[in-house]
């Protein structure tokens, strides 16, 4: 029963260092000590949805290497006419930064959670869905603008069919995950509004009383996020 | 004072009276300074508008590589670091989380060659690139 109950000390009482994981490891035990339930799930969770994201960009490098067909220049394909001029990649840009900014306000938003400010909080997540919204319109704006000039899963105007697949299905999924991170911050940035994580009231769900680690949790999953969009940016776009 | 107390003490630790008082307090251990996040998120606006400008100046080849790479690690590292606080979990934590990703290394050694065969067949039957 013990083993249940968490420690949340931020100083064990365990050895450090490579005598601290073979301790931590070893025999019969939960290996994260002083790790919630909760929050480990959600890294073992980001765990195999790296691995997703590893395989679509392998798939992608794989696609992009193997063709005899030159691929599209990115730098051109997603530059747009502002003032007359070509400006390279600059809706991808405002949407890195519109990302990270969205990091920035979740991470805020940890903060005064754990400081138990409800209203700081609630803002600082609606702000970051807020964020999280505005990427998206703008992925729907730039799909919308590549569909219309031709570019589809099985071929384009400007060089190897492949594309079209990667950027679908690379952007897609990335662009479905930060959807459903705005519905569950929103979700949490009530629930932490109403004072749920204060007055112990049970979720919906799992009718377990949540804490304010859960916005922390949230946080994981949003900068992950955020995380899988620094690669995509770095290996799709630049590359 | 690792040899001698590495052997059991998790257990002892767990069920210890000290550990039961502290975790009535539980939500208050990943606490940090708001300039330490400020901080880091200018970095991340720095590093994303370099990498925006290696595209906007057109550097070519290794250099442009080199400094994608360079800068999408560090963004990374920031993140997950800062932002995700893997820098003040344990160890045991830590490797479990990002050793496998790196791991996955060794998969793009195996396509890089499974690309590089498939490229020399398909120009070998259908002649170098329209």
């Amino acid at each position: 029963m013990a083993e249940t109950t968490l420690t949340h000390t931020s100083q064990l009482d365990r050895p450090e260092g490579w005598r601290g994981i073979a301790a931590d490891w070893a025999s019969d035990q939960r290996a994260f000590k002083n790790v919630s339930w909760g929050k480990a799930m959600m890294w073992i969770f980001l765990l195999s949805d790296t691995f997703i994201f590893g395989c679509f960009l392998l798939s992608y490098m794989t696609a992009r290497m193997s063709t005899r067909v030159p691929w599209p220049n990115p730098s051109k394909v997603f530059a747009l006419h502002i003032g007359g001029s070509e400006v390279p990649l600059i809706l991808i840009a405002i949407m890195t930064f519109v990302l990270i900014s969205s990091s920035g306000t979740m991470a805020m938003a940890v903060n005064f959670g754990y400081r138990r400010d409800r209203r700081k909080t609630a803002i600082l997540m609606l702000l970051t869905a807020a964020l999280g919204a505005t990427f998206v319109g703008m992925q729907a704006f730039e799909w919308t603008k590549l569909i219309t000039e031709g570019v589809r899963p099985w071929g384009n105007p400007w060089g190897a069919a492949q594309f079209g697949s990667c950027f679908f299905m690379i952007t897609g999924f990335h662009g479905t995950h930060v959807t459903i991170g705005v519905i569950f911050l929103i979700i949490v940035a009530r629930k932490v509004w109403r004072g749920d994580f204060d007055t112990g009231r049970p979720g919906f769900f799992t009718s377990r009383r949540g804490h304010y680690e859960n916005v922390e949790i949230m946080g994981l999953y949003w900068h992950f996020v955020d995380l899988v969009w620094v690669f995509i940016f770095a290996f799709f776009y630049l590359w | 004072m690792a040899e001698a107390t590495a052997n059991g003490l998790g257990q002892q630790a767990l069920h210890s009276s000290h550990d039961a008082a502290t975790a009535a307090k539980s939500d208050t251990h990943q606490e940090h300074p708001i300039k330490l996040y400020l901080v880091v998120w200018v970095w991340l606006f720095l590093l994303s508008a370099c990498s925006y400008l290696v595209d906007y100046f057109g550097l070519h080849g290794y250099l442009r590589w080199s400094l994608i790479l360079i800068f999408m690690m560090l963004k990374a590292g920031l993140i997950v670091a800062v932002f995700m606080h893997m820098a003040w979990e344990r160890l045991a934590m830590m490797y479990a989380i990002i050793l496998p990703p790196i791991l996955v290394l060794v998969f793009v050694m195996m396509m890089v060659f499974e690309a590089d065969y498939t490229l020399l067949t398909r120009i070998a039957f259908f002649g170098p690139g329209p």
